[in-house]
């Protein structure tokens, strides 16, 4: 039976993920001729910027490292049915909430003070979900509008504090750097990879652990399929929702405690190029699973390692790099379109 | 005799499983012609294939002692067949005229003719006795109504040989009373009907033959005077089917369960009044009434999702009035709901998922603190399984891709998992199967025979009365009286419709 073989073709796991990256990559290549660069240099060059050398490897991780935070935080909220598409905001919160910790704290030891500003991180990004979880799940409204206009909130207040209130004296608009006892370890020196690299994929396997090995991680994802089914059974909708609303706030401030604490040992604004909002696209790439997180965030730390390096090197633009980002995400999203370009048989 | 409609050798099939299997099929001009078998024994599939949805991979079909090729429904509608599906294809927002006309609108030069749609309208709802008002919108009718548009629609474009898929698996007793009766006006108009039902009294109502189905071979057809109830059941589940259960234990005298002068807000649907009623050990109450009474809102209130104004709600002796839906899933409330997939089933869980909900916060599957044992919960699972024959490939097999017999196996498999005090079973075996019916009614009556106390809610009169030991009857919210499953259907018919036996 020639059909029940392609059928299990087709269902290769990832076998559309691996098609649509490819894909992605075969029009990003017609993208450049057409505009006069050769795909071939200016790919070895991305390649060379991503994985060429200890310095590239640990930029790519590095890079992968808030995006997985974030992507694990919308995923959280995701389960439960809740669209939290201010992974951003809270992230920021939880960085100034580390950077003020961190380097306003002077006499503890680095094994409590570091968790300390972690800790108070991932607290800070917990605060600024629990407002939108207690309106949505109070008043109603729905916590798309709320929690981007909450990202927009704490994009403006965290720069003010650090233009304001907090900042150092000097050009740059930043927080005084954070005490050593409270910094990050780095771990494959001379790069700028932390220790949050670790903590990420450990929180990676934390949320697949919560999500699918605990009563309440079940109980998040049975409210979030079915509320009416939760409910008859006897499970409290509205307290369920509103802990994974506040866990995937946790989530993401400890992703912007580890980018403070890791990477730039201070809250520096504008530090964030978007990392909530490349969460939520790579998180749908991961399938919306944890460990499928972990390889769209490392697919996307490479993208932007290596696209920061192709630049440099090539004189392509970034952009570049993001269109073929942009692509991965569209290709993805569409698993028929895929499926018809692997099967090459409309409707199947 | 002429044949309105033949198959020869119609073969189907889907990845390698057939689906129909040589089906030859003989639909004599001007009959009704019932299509029985159980789910997955290839009705829809023969319909759809003559309505030109799927292609057969051989044989043939013939329209009037011609063959002709259907290879689409626009084709089939040229060949004069018409189709009502289980799922109607009406557009809500459109009103019902124009559902009628649609993709068949008359027009004058560039225009749509109102008037002439109308007037065209008017003569068919004359010619059949059919009664609706053609300029209300589709989505204010109820679903019997849409069903009418449905078949004004086939009739509208011709149609003289019908089929209706299912047709009362989503209506409610009365509304299949009424489609019965136009179905025999259609008849009597000359038009042929194909009528495809698993439920055997439709058919004997309605149909002039019928042809039985069972694993998408052809079993036979015969006229409906040779035929019985027992023998079609035999035919389609393929061995004896009983219909008459031993009811067995008498009703014991402790009482179980008490609602004492219960009284509901009317909040998100009816308000109960004044509810009193008590289910004693060995007990099965059925709740009958017309539907939209206030049975899904007593359902409600039973386990706990509704909140109680007046009156006091008692299990064993313990006051239960203002205890959560959890406390009294631990006290043994055990409630089959009576929509599977909107309050039974989380369709995109696994079966294993599905049986767990409610209980995962409990041991031996919780362990410790948060901890769920998986490898536990796989092995409950699977015994649940086998002990409730649910055919499914494995325990993390998604529950959708189940058949609705199985889907609701899942559920009575989840809810006497734990020890039952009350199973409380709203419209159980709506849409279910011979077999699956059967066996569901044997399971209540086990549990009944093991001391517990049932309520059973169900629109299906037969089968309250086939299965209680006492009848209340609900309308408008009260419980307006008591009968004995023996009563006749006259007194039912009564109560029913709201006229208490004294003032009747």
């Amino acid at each position: 039976m020639p059909r029940l073989s392609v059928r299990r073709f087709w269902e290769i796991p990832f076998l559309a993920e691996a098609v649509a990256i490819l894909l992605a990559f075969l029009l990003g290549s017609l993208v450049l001729l057409v505009t006069g660069y050769s795909p071939l240099r200016a790919f070895a060059a991305l390649f060379r910027g991503a994985f060429g050398s200890r310095n590239a490897f640990g930029q790519t991780l590095t890079q992968a490292t808030p995006i997985l935070f974030a992507s694990l935080s919308f995923v959280l909220a995701f389960r439960a049915g809740i669209f939290n598409i201010g992974v951003e905001g809270q992230l920021l919160i939880g960085a100034l909430s580390a950077a003020l910790l961190g380097n306003s704290i002077k006499f503890l030891p680095m094994p409590l003070h570091l968790p300390l500003a972690l800790l108070g991180g991932g607290l800070g990004g917990a605060l600024w979900a629990l407002v939108p979880a207690l309106i949505r799940v109070y008043l109603g409204a729905h916590e798309v509008i709320t929690t981007m206009m909450m990202s927009y909130v704490a994009f403006y207040f965290t720069s003010y504090l650090v233009n304001y209130p907090f900042k150092v004296p000097g050009w740059v608009a930043q927080t005084n750097p954070v005490e050593p006892t409270a910094l990050l370890p780095r771990i494959l020196p001379p790069t700028q990879l932390s220790l949050a690299f670790i903590l990420a994929l450990f929180f990676a396997v934390l949320v697949f652990y919560f999500l699918f090995r605990t009563h309440l991680g079940f109980q998040v994802r049975a409210v979030g399929l079915s509320p009416q089914v939760a409910e008859n059974r006897g499970i409290p909708v509205a307290s369920r929702q509103i802990l994974a609303f506040v866990l995937s706030g946790f989530v993401a401030g400890i992703g912007g405690a580890g980018e403070v604490l890791g990477v730039h040992e201070k809250f520096v604004d504008g530090f964030s190029p978007g990392y909530g909002w490349d969460g939520i696209a790579v998180s749908l790439v991961g399938r919306l699973h944890p460990f499928g997180c972990v390889f769209a965030a490392l697919l996307f730390g490479m993208l932007r390692a290596g696209g920061m390096s192709m630049a440099r090197v090539t004189k392509v633009p970034l952009d570049l790099s993001l269109i073929i980002q942009a692509l991965v995400i569209i290709l993805i999203s569409a698993p028929r379109f895929i499926r018809v370009v692997i099967l090459r048989k409309k409707g199947m | 005799m002429a044949f309105a409609l033949q198959t020869r050798g119609l073969t189907k099939s889907f990845a390698g499983v057939l689906a129909n299997d040589h089906i030859d099929l003989d639909i004599e001009e001007g009959e009704v012609h019932g299509i029985l078998g159980e789910n997955g024994a290839g009705k829809s599939v023969l319909m759809s294939t003559i309505y030109g949805l799927y292609r057969p991979d051989s044989g043939k079909i013939l329209v009037r002692g011609k063959e002709v090729s259907i290879a689409s429904p626009a084709q089939a509608i040229h060949c004069g067949i018409g189709m009502v599906h289980q799922n109607l294809t009406l557009v809500p927002h459109l009103r019902v005229f124009e559902n009628i006309i649609l993709g068949h609108e008359p027009r004058r030069g560039f225009f749509l003719s109102r008037q002439e749609a109308l007037r065209r309208i008017e003569e068919l709802l004359a010619e059949t006795g059919l009664q609706i008002d053609p300029q209300i919108p589709v989505e204010d009718l109820p679903i019997g109504l849409r069903q009418r548009v449905e078949i004004l629609k086939m009739l509208y474009r011709g149609a003289s040989i019908l089929i209706f898929d299912e047709p009362t698996a989503v209506l409610t007793p009365q509304e299949v009373d009424q489609l019965i009766h136009y179905l025999l006006n259609l008849k009597k108009n000359g038009k042929t009907i194909i009528f495809i039902s698993h439920k055997l009294k439709e058919v004997f109502a309605l149909c002039d033959r019928v042809t039985v189905l069972r694993r998408g071979k052809k079993v036979g057809t015969l006229s409906i005077q040779e035929a019985s109830p027992e023998g079609l059941a035999e035919m389609m589940v393929g061995r004896k089917v009983l219909f008459r259960l031993e009811r067995g234990q008498k009703p014991g005298k402790e009482v179980v369960f008490s609602m004492e002068g219960v009284s509901t807000p009317p909040e998100r649907g009816k308000a109960l009044r004044d509810i009193r009623l008590a289910v004693h050990r060995f007990e099965i109450v059925g709740i009958a009434g017309v539907e939209g009474n206030g049975q899904t809102e007593l359902a409600e209130t039973i386990v706990g999702l509704r909140r109680v104004e007046k009156g006091k709600i008692y299990l064993n002796g313990e006051d239960i009035t203002s205890l959560s839906v959890k406390e009294r899933i631990r006290r043994g409330v055990a409630h089959v709901p009576e929509d599977r997939h909107r309050r039974g089933t989380i369709l995109d869980f696994t079966v294993m998922e599905n049986l767990l909900l409610g209980f995962e916060d409990q041991p031996p599957v919780r362990r410790g603190m948060f901890t769920l044992d998986v490898s536990t919960l796989r092995n409950l699972s699977s015994s649940l399984v086998r002990e409730f024959e649910i055919a499914t490939p494995d325990v993390s097999t998604v529950i959708r891709s189940l058949s609705g017999g199985n889907q609701q196996k899942v559920v009575l498999a989840r809810e006497l998992s734990h020890p039952v005090t009350l199973l409380l079973a709203c419209q159980p075996t709506r849409g279910l199967d011979v077999a699956a019916t059967e066996y569901l009614h044997r399971k209540l009556l086990e549990l009944k025979n093991q001391g517990k106390a049932v309520i059973l809610i169900s629109a299906d009169l037969d089968e309250i009365r086939s299965l209680s030991d006492r009848v209340l009857v609900l309308y408008e919210g009260r419980i307006i009286g008591e009968l004995s499953p023996e009563s006749d259907e006259y007194q039912f018919g009564l109560l029913m419709g709201g006229k208490t036996l004294a003032s009747a």
